[in-house]
Formats: structure tokens, sequence, C-alpha cells
């Protein structure tokens, strides 16, 4: 298990390109996903505002 | 004399599926049905790819294990150029046939792209630097792929200066489409320039030069960014979709029907 880990020597460029690539691929979906999410928000708050009765406000 | 309803022809089929598939609401259903499959195939190649090209492929005669970077490396360089021909694509589709959907993918794609090349370019680095003593060489095929970059940075830059987004789409799709000419130097660089970047290992017209045991979880590797980009670019472009049509009636259906 630790002679995996080493990788032959190379394991700080080997850890550290598939640490990056995680990273960037992970942000790829985060926020996307977060976005969505607003999306959906403010989707619902601009229906609501326009469907809504606007005499209580 | 028998009259005849004509049976609906090959182009008025093709008709129809190409208004559905341009339709806002039909793509928006459609890719949310579509995510959790490629999120599943996404996770088998990643595990297989991942666990055959660190742990089962024998390292490298000449390199050691540092070629395992080869994983990670060769993918994103690939799908640097193929979400680079997308990208191209959709802004031809946009410009040509003004559909919405197309500029939505244009814009969708930059940053996944840009992503892609950022890592080719990263691990590239790191593979240099133990196999050719150097960081950076400004050699035929990095200084290619490091504009390949800045063309992506340039498309999400001008789109967002642009206020406009249809307008802006416009500006961007021929941005992208000038770019293209850039995909066969970086392709073909190795061969045409003395470099440092050692030559195609994979994709050449004779037998690839790397073993089947090395080979094999590179193309599942392969596999898994490509259906990493499909899911990041239907997320993103969903996310395109419901700002742009923000207003619009479905979305207001589709926001009553995540409250029910």
């Amino acid at each position: 298990m630790a002679e995996f880990f080493h990788m032959g020597g190379y394991a700080l460029y080997v850890w550290s390109s598939i640490g990056i690539t995680a990273v960037v691929l992970l942000l790829n979906v985060l926020l996307p996903l977060q976005k969505h999410r607003e999306m959906l928000r403010r989707a619902a708050d601009f229906h609501e505002l326009e469907g809504g009765n606007h005499d209580t406000r | 004399m028998i009259k005849t309803e004509a049976a609906p022809s090959n182009s008025g089929l093709f008709k129809l599926w190409y208004h559905r598939m341009a339709s806002p609401v039909w793509f928006y259903r459609i890719s949310g049905k579509l995510l959790p499959w490629l999120w599943a195939l996404f996770a088998v190649l990643l595990v297989t790819g991942l666990y055959g090209g660190l742990v089962t492929a024998p390292a490298d005669y000449q390199q050691g294990d540092s070629f395992r970077i080869i994983y990670v490396h060769v993918p994103a360089a690939w799908l640097s150029m193929f979400v680079y021909m997308v990208m191209a694509v959709s802004g031809a589709i946009a410009l040509i046939w003004r559909i919405k959907l197309a500029e939505m993918v244009l814009v969708s794609c930059a940053p996944i792209g840009a992503s892609f090349t950022f890592i080719a370019l990263v691990t590239g680095s790191l593979w240099g630097k133990p196999m050719w003593g150097t960081w950076w060489v400004w050699d035929a095929r990095m200084t290619s792929e490091l504009i390949l970059l800045f063309l992506y940075l340039g498309v999400i830059g001008l789109y967002s200066a642009i206020e406009d987004k249809r307008m802006a789409s416009r500006a961007v799709a021929i941005l992208a489409l000038v770019g293209i000419v850039n995909i066969p130097i970086i392709h073909y660089s190795v061969e045409w320039w003395n470099t440092l970047h050692q030559g195609a290992t994979v994709t050449k017209f004779d037998k690839p030069s790397i073993h089947i045991d090395m080979l094999i979880p590179l193309l599942l590797m392969a596999g898994a960014f490509k259906v990493f980009f499909a899911i990041s670019l239907l997320l993103r472009t969903r996310n395109e979709l419901l700002e742009r049509e923000l207003p619009r009636k479905w979305v207001k259906q589709l926001v009553e029907e995540n409250d029910g």
C-alpha cells in the first residue's frame, strides 16, 4: 500500500496531477449546481411577484 | 380516384425532431431525466479507469510510475480539443439558424473547455518536470495549447462583456469559428515541428505504440472525461436556459411543481 502511494518516487507529480484534476472537475459540477438552485429561487421570486396578490404588499 | 394522405417524409420527420431538439422545455425535461444515467456511467468509467491506470497497469519501462499522469493528462488534452469542436459547431448553428439552444450550448462549452485545457497544461507541466527536467518549454504543442486556453477565456470574457445576450452569442460564435484554425495546429504540432513533447501513442493510423494493459484504462478514462463533459454541459446549459427564459410560463410551471 505504501508502495502504491510512493509511485516509484514520483508521488509528488502523480498525486498532485490527480488532485488538481479532481478539484477542477469538482468545481465544474458544484458551481453549476449552486447556480441552478439560485436560478430556481430567482424564478420563484419573479413568478410570485408577477402572479401573486399585489395588494398585500 | 383514390386520394391518399401523404406519409410524413424523411425531411418532415427531421424537421419535427429538429424543432423538438430546439425546444427549451423539451430540452430541460429530457436532460433532467438523462443526468442520473450519465452520473452512473461516469462513476463506472472513472472507478474502473482509475483502478486500471493506477493499480493494474504496469509501470513504464522508461518513465516508471510517472507515466501514470497520462491517465488524466491525455483525456483532458483530447477533451480540450473536442469541447472546442462542439463549441465551434454550436457557434455555426447559432449563426446560421439562429437557434437559441445552440447559443446556450456555445457559451456553456467555454468554461468546461477552459478547465480541460488548464488540466492538460498543468498535468503536462507536472509530467515534464521529472521527465524532461523542465516545467515548460515554448514548443509548438504547448504554445498552441496555451493559445487554446486564451481562446476559451476570450469567449468567456467577450460573452460577459456584451449586455445583449443574443448579440453576445453571435460575437462569441464568430470568435469560436475563427479560433478553429488552432485545433489542427495542436494536433499535428508534434509532427510538424521538432519538439520535446512525445509523438502520438494512440491516435495514429498504424497500431498504437502502447501496451494493451496501459491502453484500456486510458480509453476508460477518456470515456469518463467525455461523459463528465456531457454532465457539466447539460448542467450549465439548463442554467443558461433558466436565466434567459425566467419570465416564461414553463419556468413558472417548473417552480410550482418544485413547490408542490
